[in-house]
């Protein structure tokens, strides 16, 4: 399973192979009923000839935050594009393998049809109408919602600083404003399901920690599954109740948030902690960094 | 001062009528990128089936102004589905080019079925001389005004405030962003060509009823491109601002200079603003942040 003799994944990990994956089987845990969306062994070619989802599985569970790690390159935006169907426009195919959300086939749907069905994505570098206003931007994020106004009192709650700045033009709010007015623009939709890709890019670590508590806080009081991409390991398990960890296109290794952050393999490789728990440091040039293959 | 009161005002008929023709222009180019040099045939084919259905089936003129719109709406979306659809994805050039060729063939049917006589068309409106500050002017003039001036609050109005006028900016924006939020892009492509066709409709009537149904409309849907220009490609108002201006210009080079002149004053303008502002002066310059 691994090139070099480390330790197997410690505690309950479900560290699986390569021959499980590519039959198929669903992660453990995370199907059965109570599961909102659910990947199956998806493979997605750009441009018909770069595969790069070779044998995707995910589950979310209903009410629950899942966080979906990995390094650059593993594949978790193409996965969540793949489930917000936005892969057509960017050449894109799901090759097979199918993709369920709330026990309704959605492989090759319509973007705007997965948005009416209660699946929302906000996407990685916020994309957000930069020459609308908040409030405009917020209205747009409602196109398929019906009571429009009940959700922007809604999302006015959750983040009173855009009801301060609802008649400014959007391009011009600072990066953390930005996000926040991409994360109610998804929420304007009144989605079952909300993907966030890297809610942390680009901000500074106390506006991280804002955004994320705002994200438990609306798990926690509105019930809403949120499925998170991060770079950012740690802040995503702290609030996290299940983790998946993706590399080269597929999942590596799934397990209860708690137990993902406390797995030696993870520490060391997406929470940057080494043996002894000392925080790696960049001064360190000739650190040795040890290289795992998963499979 | 007769001479300026008569000049202004038909010069801002003529530039209300020069601002629809352009504002479907723009819609397109916002929403979808495309630069439509087929806009002016447009006119010209909403002028002929306004004619057609009022003055050879001789249809009460309300039903066939809709008669224009329904069949204005049906181009529309037919050269989007079938003409610039297929094109998506391929260069600027290669749309311009398919946009040319749609002109050619626009202007071609309706030279194939009404041929080149320029045909008249009974008035629209009323055409009693009125006398404003000593000027003379008819009232048709005024009537053509107040018809552009409505149409094209009208079509500020949906941009600015209804839910699929904000749609359509928001693809204009961002096209990916927007299918994130549920909104149908192609949807979107396929109201901005049928919106530009019918704002082409209204101009191509009221300029019929300025001047006769003929092919020269056409010429007169070349001058979209130094409103815009002017304007900046993708502003609502600048459009409104710089069909206006243009409007105004001809006029007054043409009553105060010389007549030939004023067939070329658009142009000039349309280098010098070329050369002193390119992205117009409404034109939005992008915002960038990161």
């Amino acid at each position: 399973m691994t090139n070099e003799p480390t330790p197997v994944a410690a505690g309950d990990a479900h560290l699986r192979s390569a021959e499980s994956a590519a039959a198929g089987s669903s992660p453990a845990g995370t199907t059965g009923p109570g599961t909102l969306l659910t990947i199956d062994n998806i493979e997605v070619i750009y441009d018909e000839v770069i595969l790069v989802l070779r044998g995707m599985s995910l589950g979310v569970a209903e009410g629950k935050i899942v966080a979906l790690l990995g390094s650059n390159g593993a594949g978790k935006s193409t996965t969540l594009k793949a489930v917000s169907g936005l892969l057509p426009s960017e050449q894109g195919e799901i090759a097979s393998g199918r993709i369920t959300f709330a026990g309704e086939d959605i492989t090759r749907l319509d973007p705007a049809d997965r948005v009416r069905r209660g699946l929302s994505l906000c996407m990685e570098g916020r994309h957000i109408f930069g020459h609308l206003t908040v409030a405009e931007n917020l209205q747009a994020g409602g196109y398929t919602a019906s009571a429009k106004e009940d959700r922007l009192d809604f999302v006015y709650e959750f983040f009173p600083k855009l009801a301060d700045m609802r008649s400014r033009t959007a391009g011009f709010l600072s990066g953390g404003e930005q996000q926040m007015l991409a994360i109610g623009r998804a929420l304007m939709a009144n989605p079952k399901l909300l993907m966030l890709d890297e809610p942390s890019l680009g901000l500074a670590p106390l506006l991280v920690e804002e955004i994320f508590s705002t994200i438990a806080r609306l798990n926690a009081e509105t019930g809403l599954t949120v499925l998170v991409v991060e770079q950012n390991a740690q802040t995503a398990l702290s609030v996290a109740h299940h983790g998946y960890i993706m590399e080269r296109g597929r999942i590596m290794l799934d397990d209860e948030a708690g137990a993902l952050s406390q797995n030696p393999d993870v520490k060391e490789f997406y929470l940057g902690i080494g043996a002894g728990d000392k925080k790696k440091s960049y001064r360190d040039v000739k650190h040795y960094k040890r290289r795992k293959r998963w499979l | 001062m007769s001479t300026f009161v008569s000049l202004f005002i038909y010069g801002l008929s003529e530039g209300a009528i020069l601002a629809l023709a352009a504002l479907g222009f723009v819609l397109i180019y916002k929403a979808t990128g495309v630069i439509n040099f087929a806009q002016g045939e447009f006119l010209l084919i909403g002028a002929y089936t306004f004619y057609t259905a009022f003055v050879i089936l001789r249809l009460p003129i309300v039903v066939a102004a809709l008669v224009g719109v329904v069949a204005a709406v049906i181009i529309g979306v037919l050269v989007e589905r079938f003409i610039l659809r297929p094109m998506v994805g391929q260069s600027h050039i290669s749309i311009i080019m398919v946009t040319i060729g749609l002109a050619g063939l626009l202007s071609a049917l309706v030279q194939m079925f009404f041929g080149t006589q320029p045909r008249s068309m009974p008035p629209l409106f009323p055409r009693n001389q009125l006398e404003i500050l000593g000027a003379h002017i008819p009232a048709n003039r005024l009537w053509v005004l107040l018809v552009a001036g409505i149409v094209l609050t009208l079509l500020t109005l949906f941009f600015q405030r209804s839910k699929h006028g904000i749609a359509m900016r928001a693809v204009a924006d961002d096209q990916q962003a927007a299918m994130t939020v549920g909104i149908s892009v192609r949807r979107v492509f396929a109201l901005s060509w049928a919106l530009a066709a019918v704002s082409a409709l209204i101009a191509g009537i009221l300029l019929a009823d300025v001047t006769t149904v003929e092919m020269n409309l056409v010429n007169f849907g070349l001058l979209v491109f130094p409103v815009v220009i002017l304007g900046g490609l993708d502003s609502v108002p600048g459009t409104i601002v710089g069909g206006l201006t243009i409007g105004l210009i001809s006029q007054f080079v043409a009553g105060y200079l010389d007549p030939g002149l004023a067939e070329v004053a658009p142009y000039i303008v349309l280098v010098l603003i070329l050369l002193v502002r390119p992205y117009g002066v409404f034109g939005e310059k992008r915002i960038e942040r990161v």
